[in-house]
């Protein structure tokens, strides 16, 4: 009887992806679906907590993506293991903390780790020659496969036929005529692939979720890491990068300010870790203290959410102050003018 | 039957969906999990993680900002 070959598919939910599981499922191979979760794809985030977001569709793309292809997803959570990926990418970052060569190494050989637990025979990826212009280049996609360890067991079905063959076209496993030969940066042989399929409705492809490639998040990020003196985070500074306005009027302490009522109620679930704000007397944002403010930073602090809230023309604004330990006490300030704001505080 | 709660309150998606994939792999066939999530998202994310990896919901419910999903697990 004829082996059933059994591949792992690398799933973003983005077209790519599904295109190349679809190509080979095409070809009678059994196909399963990875997705790494590092804590930086979080678009699904902002539109959980964001209040204006609130009525939009949800759904993870990935799961989306497996169940049109009907195939089972696997979450894989890397999000303590990737910080070594990013704190020290061998081969640097991208335009901004982006270490996506490195990144993509990394998760084809988790990818390689999985196959083995699981007894399946070859990895595939939608990665397209030239489709990005730091992880996914001619000269590279041979880096991935040997770094990853993965090698010729690394099968990409949408420009397989731009590449030496692998083991699985050697072998037989899968036909390497109908595979495609895809590259550069445009999306219109995808875009045909996927009305061949039927695909009409799909994640909007190329630049992906994570926010690594985000010049504004990458900023946060190292401001993060300066003022903490190490490159060091967990999934909740990660997650309070993408909520509210941050301002660091000092090196000691940043203030993180809600800007709409979703994240104002976010951020109240970190009141147990952090120092808060709210104004009393007008209508205002939930604000944050990371960091050690003391007295007068605290005072700055208030005068700074004073400015953001209904009494930013007032003379006077009450707040309360909410400890760590849920102690509350009132502190009434003159808001900050905006020339008072230096723009170097926004982060 | 072995009944487990997934305490997924303040994860934001996708991690109550695994969370729960995690305590499905730990548990038999035809346990039953049920997840407390606090980000909507979950009541698409969940049973439709469910549905492609053979499972089957049998409630979802939204009270007091949290959001049930009580799933069976399917053979694996």
């Amino acid at each position: 009887m004829k082996k059933q070959y059994k591949a792992a598919a690398l799933i973003s939910g983005g077209l790519d992806s599904m295109l190349a599981a679809r190509v080979i499922q095409d070809q009678g191979i059994y196909v399963e679906g990875l997705n790494f979760f590092t804590g930086f794809c979080v678009e699904g985030h902002t539109h959980a907590i964001r209040k204006k977001d609130r009525n939009k569709p949800k759904r993870n793309n990935a799961l989306w993506v497996a169940e049109q292809l009907g195939v089972k997803l696997h979450f894989v959570d890397v999000v303590e293991e990737y910080k070594d990926i990013l704190f020290n990418p061998k081969h640097g970052y991208g335009a901004n903390l982006n270490p996506c060569l490195d990144c993509k190494i990394f998760m084809v050989e988790k990818a390689l780790e999985w196959i083995k637990e699981n007894d399946f025979d070859f990895i595939i990826t939608g990665e397209v020659i030239g489709q990005r212009p730091k992880s996914q280049r001619k000269d590279t996609m041979p880096v991935v496969a040997r770094e990853s360890g993965a090698g010729d067991l690394l099968l990409r079905p949408l420009c397989a036929r731009n590449l030496p063959p692998t083991r699985p076209e050697l072998e037989g496993w899968v036909d390497r005529q109908a595979l495609f030969d895809f590259s550069g940066r445009t999306r219109k042989p995808q875009m045909a692939l996927a009305r061949r399929f039927g695909f009409e409705d799909y994640a909007q492809p190329a630049g992906g979720c994570c926010f690594l490639t985000d010049a504004q998040y990458s900023d946060k990020l190292a401001d993060l890491w300066q003022s903490r003196g190490q490159k060091q985070y967990e999934l909740d500074d990660i997650m309070l990068l993408k909520v509210g306005r941050h301002l660091r009027p000092g090196p000691e302490f940043k203030v993180i300010i809600s800007r709409e009522e979703g994240e104002g109620n976010f951020l109240q679930g970190y009141r147990d870790r952090f120092v808060s704000l709210k104004t009393t007397s007008h209508a205002g944002p939930l604000a944050l203290i990371d960091g050690e403010a003391g007295e007068a930073g605290l005072e700055l602090a208030a005068r700074l959410v004073a400015r953001y809230s209904q009494g930013r023309d007032a003379e006077r604004v009450e707040l309360e102050i909410r400890e760590k330990d849920g102690s509350t006490r009132t502190l009434s300030v003159a808001p900050l003018q905006p020339h008072e704001i230096p723009k170097e505080w926004r982060l | 039957m072995t009944r487990v709660t997934v305490d997924a309150r303040r994860l934001l998606c996708p991690m109550p969906v695994i969370r729960v994939q995690n305590k499905v792999r730990e548990l038999e066939p035809g346990a039953i999990v049920e997840a407390i999530c606090t980000d909507p998202g979950a009541l698409n994310d969940i049973p439709a993680w469910c549905r492609i990896n053979g499972h089957k919901v049998l409630e979802t419910r939204s009270e007091d900002g949290e959001h049930i999903i009580v799933l069976e697990v399917g053979s694996k």
